[in-house]
């Protein structure tokens, strides 16, 4: 095993995707992720890469859009207001079947909002941005480590699905630093990409990538090939941590940051002699929600934990279907929750199951 | 065995890299950490402030509400922090720049001449080392010699001389 080093989880995003093979960023500066622009700028020039400081977030996700028709691994970043300029370009790059990896370092919103942490974004991720029927594959680390091993997965599952892909991280966890090593980077797959326009050699068609179809029929046929895709990831890549659900009367669930936090209250209310578990979503799309539903046969309530007013609680009450209440709790605006807050909202709910 | 360490100051004293060497320290000793610093639109001057979780299992929360030692180096950290400091804590505070006396009876106060010293023999800028050496020696969270190996991974490679420099002003702090 080689040596730890200490990185912020900005910056491991990006070394994290240079050794999964992307040549191509594209970024615009914004607090708090501008540390991935700046480590790309620092690395790729020394490595036959390309960093490129964009006019624009537009600007920046058209140069993804272009990058990975002509089939290179491209990667842009932002955080929550620069996600929102590039949802145009996201839903053109998913309607025209391309992969990438897309990072926001999710603060505070609606509008400018503040600079802080926050989760607020999850419906923007998961449900849309962009227009039109797609889906980005979402994954959410909740440590330093864990966001390099996401981010080659991140590059691997879009490219082998076509399906652009998200690093869905805060701002606490793209400045905090955390010992990470590189051994655990899966190598990058390599796909028969055909329909790259990468130059015919006069030796076959024109490669089209194009996300306008006028024909309503066409246009519905490329719609349900994709969806076929969804269904397959939904199916196959939904992943999630858990612990204790088997015997807990109280499920806590919450991604990213907050399921740190998590940890931290449910350590405590266990000791307290509680029978509380956690299921904590890795990806985000396509939601866990097969280990929601087995936790529902014996769990009596789940209560998500977020930096939002109520977003993945939607999702977990689907997942769970009416078999226990699901409840809620959140900090927003960039005050992330405490373990006591957590811990007095679990309280309060085992005080009504008696 | 946890150590939930908050150093505050403004920003120019060296607030991030003092906690920068405290995480190398526990990285090289083979211990779980975690390093968070305040960010913002932060400059010169302004509020700065890091958390440092040091501890022998995996660190849940980054985020330290209920610090056991608090690195305050200026009055209005202090005022901000001083409450937060769990009862048997320790406080070390730079008492060249902060010209009151800690409210709390219940924790250990270490008060240092930090920046008076480091103006005399060093440089100001370089106070943030001798509240480390002070840290080390009031709370035995480290030896000399483990911190001298988070010194050398914090200081860059192009500014090694820097290494030196460095442990003379931590060894100071600590032989107060």
């Amino acid at each position: 095993m080689s040596e730890k080093v200490l990185m912020k989880g900005n910056e491991a995003i990006g070394e994290a995707a240079i050794r999964s093979g992307c040549r191509h960023f594209f970024g615009y500066p914004i607090t708090p992720q501008t540390e991935l622009s700046a480590y790309m700028a620092k690395k790729m020039p020394k490595i036959g890469g390309v960093f490129l400081q964009a006019e624009s977030e537009v600007a920046a996700i058209n140069m993804v859009y272009g990058a990975a028709g002509a089939g290179a691994r491209a990667m842009t970043s932002s955080s929550s207001p620069g996600i929102s300029l590039k949802s145009e370009g996201i839903s053109y790059i998913a309607g025209a079947d391309l992969p990438c990896v897309i990072v926001d370092i999710v603060r505070g919103g609606p509008g400018l909002g503040g600079i802080q942490p926050a989760q607020s974004d999850y419906f923007q991720v998961t449900k849309g941005g962009g227009h039109g029927d797609y889906h980005l594959i979402v994954y959410a680390p909740n440590s330093v480590q864990e966001i390099v091993s996401l981010t080659a997965d991140a590059f691997n599952k879009s490219e082998e699905y076509r399906v652009p892909a998200m690093i869905l991280g805060d701002g606490t966890l793209g400045q905090m630093m955390e010992p990470v090593d590189f051994d655990s980077v899966p190598e990058p797959i390599t796909t028969n990409k055909d329909w790259a326009t990468t130059g015919t050699g006069l030796k076959r068609e024109h490669n089209i990538i194009n996300s306008l179809y006028l024909s309503p029929e066409a246009l519905e046929k490329t719609i349900i090939e994709r969806q076929k895709r969804y269904d397959i990831i939904k199916e196959k890549e939904q992943r999630y941590e858990a612990h204790d659900i088997e015997d807990a009367d109280i499920v806590v669930t919450a991604y990213g940051t907050t399921s740190r936090v998590v940890e931290s209250a449910v350590k405590t209310l266990r000791e307290e002699g509680l029978k509380v578990g956690v299921i904590r979503p890795i990806t985000l799309w396509p939601f866990p929600v097969k280990v929601f539903a087995e936790a529902a046969n014996t769990a009596k309530a789940f209560l998500s934990v977020e930096m939002s007013m109520g977003q993945m609680v939607e999702d977990v009450k689907i997942a769970v279907n009416g078999k226990a209440p699901v409840y809620f709790f959140g900090r927003t605006g960039g005050i992330i929750p405490t373990p006591q807050e957590i811990i007095e909202e679990v309280r309060k709910i085992a005080g009504g199951l008696k | 065995m946890t150590d939930n360490i908050i150093i505050t100051g403004f920003g120019g004293q060296g607030i991030l890299f003092a906690g920068k060497i405290l995480a190398y320290t526990a990285l090289v000793k083979g211990k779980k950490l975690s390093w968070l610093p305040s960010y913002g639109p932060e400059m010169r001057g302004g509020a700065a402030n890091c958390h440092v979780i040091v501890s022998d299992e995996p660190v849940g929360s980054p985020i330290i509400i209920t610090p056991n030692i608090l690195i305050s180096m200026n009055k209005p950290s202090l005022d901000k922090f001083e409450n937060d400091v769990v009862p048997g804590g320790t406080i070390i505070y730079d008492k060249t720049l902060i010209d009151r006396e800690i409210k709390r009876d219940d924790v250990k106060v270490v008060a240092v001449d930090a920046t008076g010293i480091a103006a005399r023999e060093a440089k100001a800028n370089m106070a943030n080392m001798i509240m480390l050496g002070a840290l080390l020696k009031s709370t035995g969270i480290f030896t000399l010699e483990e911190i001298r190996a988070g010194v050398e991974k914090a200081v860059p490679p192009t500014k090694k001389d820097l290494i030196d420099y460095n442990m003379k002003l931590i060894e100071r702090g600590y032989n107060l």
